[in-house]
């Protein structure tokens, strides 16, 4: 989780990923935002995060985003 | 001869008033309904304001298909439009007011926020009578001139302070009549409007689709967080042209939607704002090749784009598209100095000439004259051109090719930003003793170098937030015990370049 914290703060520096749980609802993340976190985490994990992935609910707070990475992981 | 918007709207009204003119996610006006409403519009700010013409009114902006109603109901009142995107930090917004010192604002977004240094009269759009005034639409189409200004919209200063680029009448219609004929429009054009009303690529769908009584759906910035539910949108309102920032179609490719889902109406893909990596570009093409693609360029300046480049051949994911030749009724040359270049391969900075040519920064003569000038090639008669600062070379087929700035202003994410206005911004924090902004453009990042009593880019950032727009904030900061200085004392760019950016990886 710190991993991913770093890697989330590492693309949006203004950012506060440990309290934030409406990232995509409260429009805290922009599109090109989400386009970096999702090529971090791609090259990161090794994973491929597709649009069927793109939900606020797999986006809305690093736990989610962790969940998800955590899914894509195990398949 | 058409010399006012109106006459298009009223136009289409007439001859199409069932046609749907704007559509958003949970509304649909009509051409009938949107006449109508601005003429009520107009009536009230006519009669509140006494009558007074070409004064500015301020329109808060956000992304519902009224806005647009909102702004052709100032232009029935006889005044000019500014969009205003309440979101902008407080410190844009009074840079903005105090520059234009508006008759009235005029509410158009659905939520607004309060506006404390406001001195004029504040109309909220959903509080005015529905009460048309055809007689004064029909006055002022009669009784304005084309040159008449119709909007201004804001873009990044070097100094600090953003510049009211002021467009006329003619210079749009003249714009949405080269478009119309270059690229065929016609009534059954259905534009999804991508580009916010305070930039100048949403002119296009707008009064595009005016001219042709076409439909404008406006998308929702959260649809392209969502690539999924965007593209289903596009198919489910049948759109088929799509004038939008290369940015966001840089977007779509780069979350590699139409790997599962694709858009199944396009007839015209065309994008503006920065170049277009053709990888992106054969993205598009390999997914839906049915479209025709084309690479606009042009400043806000020169109202939208001056030359255009119809994509006629399979291009290399590393080629570079060509902006390619200028429309009709537009002039573009390149000069070097006060000589005009005209061998393929050699580079000067595009001038633009011809009623494209906006009328002017708005209350500011030193930067209106030092970028629209007399024509530099000759001095037999008063000529206005444009000096772009952008920087391009005439390839061997005629066709113009962009290579770069003259000076420190870029492209990032779609958005046309002077660096010199970050700098500022950071300058001005008390705990700031030098800055310095660099893009890094192949990883399109802004990177600000600070000299600082506080080492916390964090508390930076917060700061920074209350002055610049939020695509304006840097990606990083890099904080330097020293800032480094070159031989006549000015912080050396190129070494920070060469130090931070070229070195990397």
């Amino acid at each position: 989780m710190e991993e991913l914290i770093q890697i989330l703060e590492g693309c949006c520096p203004d950012v506060d990923f440990e309290k934030e749980t409406a990232l995509i609802d409260d429009g805290i993340l922009t599109s090109l935002d989400v386009v970096m976190i999702v090529g971090e985490l791609n090259e990161a994990y090794d994973i491929a995060i597709t649009v069927d992935a793109l939900e606020p609910e797999n986006f809305n707070s690093a736990e989610a985003i962790y969940a998800l990475v955590e899914r894509l992981r195990c398949e | 001869m058409i010399t006012n918007v109106l006459t298009y709207l009223k136009r289409a009204a007439q001859t199409a008033p069932e046609q749907c003119a704007l559509a958003d996610q949970s509304q649909s006006l009509t051409y009938g309904q949107v006449w109508r409403t601005a003429c009520s519009i107009g009536g009230e700010l006519h009669r509140r304001l006494k009558g007074c013409r070409n004064r500015p009114i301020l329109v808060s902006i956000d992304r519902r298909a009224a806005v647009p109603v909102a702004f052709l109901g100032v232009t029935c009142s006889g005044n000019f439009y500014v969009p205003l995107d309440l979101t902008l930090p407080e410190k844009r917004l009074r840079d903005i007011y105090s520059t234009m010192k508006p008759a009235a604002i005029l509410l158009a977004a659905a939520e607004n926020a309060p506006l404390p240094f406001a001195q004029c009269p504040v109309l909220s759009m959903a509080d005015l009578p529905d009460e048309p005034d055809y007689a004064l639409a029909d006055r002022t189409i009669a009784e304005g001139l084309d040159t008449d200004p119709l909007y201004c919209i804001f873009t990044s200063g070097s100094t600090g302070v953003p510049k009211g680029v002021l467009v006329s009448h003619r210079s749009v219609i003249d714009m949405a009549e080269q478009f119309t004929a270059a690229f065929g429009f016609d009534t059954t054009a259905v534009f999804g409007n991508q580009a916010p009303f305070d930039f100048d690529v949403s002119v296009k769908d707008i009064y595009i689709a005016l001219r042709n009584a076409a439909s404008v759906q406006v998308l929702e910035k959260p649809l392209f967080l969502m690539p999924k539910r965007l593209i289903a949108r596009l198919n489910e309102r049948r759109v088929n042209t799509l004038i939008w920032a290369a940015a966001a179609m840089k977007i779509l490719s780069a979350l590699r939607t139409f790997d599962s889902v694709r858009p199944l109406y396009l007839r015209q893909v065309m994008f503006s704002g920065e170049l277009l990596p053709c990888k992106v570009l054969n993205d598009w093409r390999a997914h839906m090749p049915e479209a025709r693609y084309v690479n606009l360029y042009g400043p806000t300046e020169i109202t939208c784009n001056c030359t255009y480049y119809i994509v006629d051949r399979p291009y290399a994911d590393d080629e570079i598209l060509p902006i390619g030749k200028p429309f009709v009724n537009s002039g573009v040359f390149l000069c070097s100095g006060s000589e005009e270049v005209t061998a393929p391969g050699v580079i000067g900075e595009l001038c633009v000439r011809g009623t494209c040519l906006a009328l002017g920064y708005y209350e500011n003569p030193e930067k209106t004259a030092e970028a629209f000038c007399q024509n530099p090639l000759h001095s037999a008669y008063p000529e206005r051109i444009y000096r772009t600062g952008d920087l391009a070379k005439r390839l061997p087929d005629g066709n113009l090719l962009f290579v770069g700035r003259a000076d420190s202003q870029v492209k990032h994410m779609g958005h046309r930003i002077e660096l010199g206005e970050i700098e500022v911004a950071a300058n001005a924090l008390p705990s700031v003793h030098y800055a310095c902004c660099l893009h890094d453009a192949a990883r399109e990042k802004l990177i600000l170098f600070c000299q600082a009593e506080e080492n916390d880019s964090k508390a930076l950032l917060q700061q920074l937030k209350a002055a610049l727009p939020d695509y304006m904030l840097p990606n990083r900061v890099v904080f330097l015990e020293q800032m480094p200085a070159n031989r006549t004392g000015k912080i050396d760019r190129a070494l920070l370049r060469q130090q931070y950016i070229n070195n990397k990886e």
